[in-house]
């Protein structure tokens, strides 16, 4: 266990050592979005009854920089140890595969729940927010970023170069976090896309995460945190695959 | 591409040995198998009897590599990087290891500067450093001298020597044959990929190198036929090669028999290199 707990803390250390990019810039971002699409819908756009926009937007903000931090944690660490070559370190170790995919993903976790807090931080004395199901939220907030923690170990496997990685995260992690309902409910969406978004994974994890803060949801939040935990499943199979194997890190 | 071609080796405890080749023979590749970083199609590799891919954990236990690239961590200072290395092995607080490594590489001064700022020697001494933090007791030495000064050099060998001494066995890869002269007693040459030589080192010198004499003559000419190849010819100065030493009484009698007289002698002893370029085909 002790080479599970050294590759955790180092990942934690790692990214703790730039926190500013790592932590304090997503947090930044979260709130130019608060205030810009905040002050430009509040007052126009209501998506659920009674729920002032601001309102509807935080919790869906607040995950987003969740999901997101934690693939970024994840993929970016393991993209920069095998380009500069330092995975050796890990690779020659006794760590095991296991070890290492949950030392990358509980990492991934802390940095997604640790922007998450921030961005909550900030944006709570902007809105009127009450935690109607804490144990909803943090569920889901746990288990997306773990989620995308693994799924972010897997695309820093398989990538070989930094704009490899940059192409994942422009062209999945991107449209599918900002499709995902984080910003309107897909019930103001034609029918066509509503049903697209029922496929975007993203869109449970948001939705489920919102249930937490307002009581209300799109999707019934035991259906949400099924579909996630399948995701999560699949995603760990496929990980803990690549990594006992050794592809494209053992040759 | 195939990289290695039935290599069958066993490397005997307590040992310091070379692998020696030029470069494509396939050195970094067996040391790669032998730590886990490539899978062979075929074949097995075992660590003081654990095998690299079945018992993987017991056999890297067994296992310090240093790495022939000059890779480190950006983000950490020379002592995190060790205590991390450390954990990695299982191992905590390491730190009276640690600083007793550091003393012997001379890094003490820079335990707690970042990697980042340290010179290419400094952090190649760092690679070694990171390579014992578990005592392992096989030590692998990928071109451990590779661009590295003539004084980390020295301090680098006297410390490795006293590992091996300690009962560490060190596997060494180098292309500075006279190291491999120096330390190794025992050396397998790789030639594309195939094992061309394995023996001590004193018995490759022998058999592979024979004996070179530089001897001056009062007369230009040798008699014919003459029990010795002629390396080199400068006037009554002979350069001459020897398949070993017993061969020397014939060359003796021959100039004996034709009269001619020795002026000056001189034996030139075995040379690594020459054995090296012999066996890898680069001699004319």
């Amino acid at each position: 266990m002790t080479g599970f707990w050294t590759l955790f803390l180092k990942e934690l250390l790692r990214f703790w050592k730039v926190s500013v990019q790592t932590v304090a810039a997503p947090v930044l971002s979260a709130l130019l979005y608060l205030i810009i699409f905040g002050q430009a819908l509040e007052g126009r756009l209501q998506v659920y009854e009674g729920v002032r926009y601001t309102s509807f937007l935080v919790p869906g903000l607040v995950m987003m920089s969740v999901l997101q931090n934690a693939f970024a944690n994840s993929s970016s660490s393991l993209i920069q140890s095998k380009i500069t070559g330092n995975i050796v370190f890990i690779l020659l170790s006794p760590v095991s595969h296991l070890e290492f995919f949950g030392a990358y993903v509980l990492a991934a976790v802390i940095r997604g729940l640790l922007v998450g807090a921030g961005v909550l931080a900030v944006t709570v004395w902007f809105v009127e927010l009450r935690l109607g199901a804490p144990l909803w939220a943090f569920a889901f907030a746990l288990l997306g970023a773990a989620l995308l923690g693994a799924l972010g170990l897997i695309a820093g496997i398989v990538s070989e170069k930094i704009d490899q990685l940059a192409a994942f995260q422009n062209f999945v992690i991107m449209p599918l976090s900002f499709l995902s309902g984080v910003f309107y409910s897909i019930h103001s969406l034609p029918g066509f896309w509503q049903k697209l978004s029922h496929a975007n994974p993203f869109f449970y994890m948001v939705d489920g995460f919102r249930y937490g803060f307002l009581g209300i949801s799109d999707v019934p939040p035991y259906a949400s945190l099924a579909v996630l935990g399948v995701s999560f499943l699949i995603v760990s199979l496929i990980s803990l695959g690549l990594l006992k194997a050794g592809y494209k890190l053992r040759y | 591409m195939r990289a290695l071609a039935g290599v069958s080796l066993a490397i005997g405890q307590g040992e310091f040995f070379g692998l020696l080749g030029p470069n494509g023979a396939g050195k970094t590749t067996l040391i790669n198998v032998i730590a886990g970083l490539a899978r062979p199609d075929s074949g097995a590799a075992s660590v003081m009897g654990a095998n690299v891919v079945e018992d993987y954990r017991r056999a890297r236990r067994m296992l310090g590599v240093v790495p022939q690239e000059l890779v480190f961590d950006p983000f950490f200072t020379v002592r995190e990087t060790l205590r991390i290395q450390s954990g990695y092995f299982g191992i905590r607080g390491n730190d009276a290891w640690i600083d007793e490594v550091m003393h012997h590489l001379d890094l003490t001064a820079k335990a707690n500067a970042n990697m980042r700022a340290l010179s290419g020697g400094m952090k190649r001494r760092v690679l070694v450093a990171q390579a014992l933090v578990h005592k392992p007791p096989v030590i692998v030495l990928d071109e451990p001298t590779a661009g590295v000064d003539v004084e980390l050099r020295q301090g680098l060998w006297q410390f490795v020597r006293r590992l091996n001494r300690e009962g560490h066995t060190i596997v060494l890869t180098t292309h500075y044959l006279e190291e491999a002269e120096l330390h190794c007693n025992r050396i397998a040459m790789l030639k594309a990929g195939r094992v061309a030589a394995l023996d001590s080192t004193r018995n490759l010198l022998e058999t592979f190198s024979g004996l070179q004499l530089r001897v001056r003559l009062d007369a230009e000419r040798l008699p014919e036929p003459f029990p010795a190849q002629v390396v080199a010819r400068d006037g009554p100065l002979f350069t001459l090669r020897l398949p070993s030493a017993r061969e020397l009484e014939a060359v003796l009698a021959r100039l004996r028999e034709s009269a001619i007289g020795i002026v000056e002698l001189e034996v030139q002893p075995p040379d690594l290199e020459e054995v090296f370029l012999r066996l890898t085909g680069r001699q004319s």
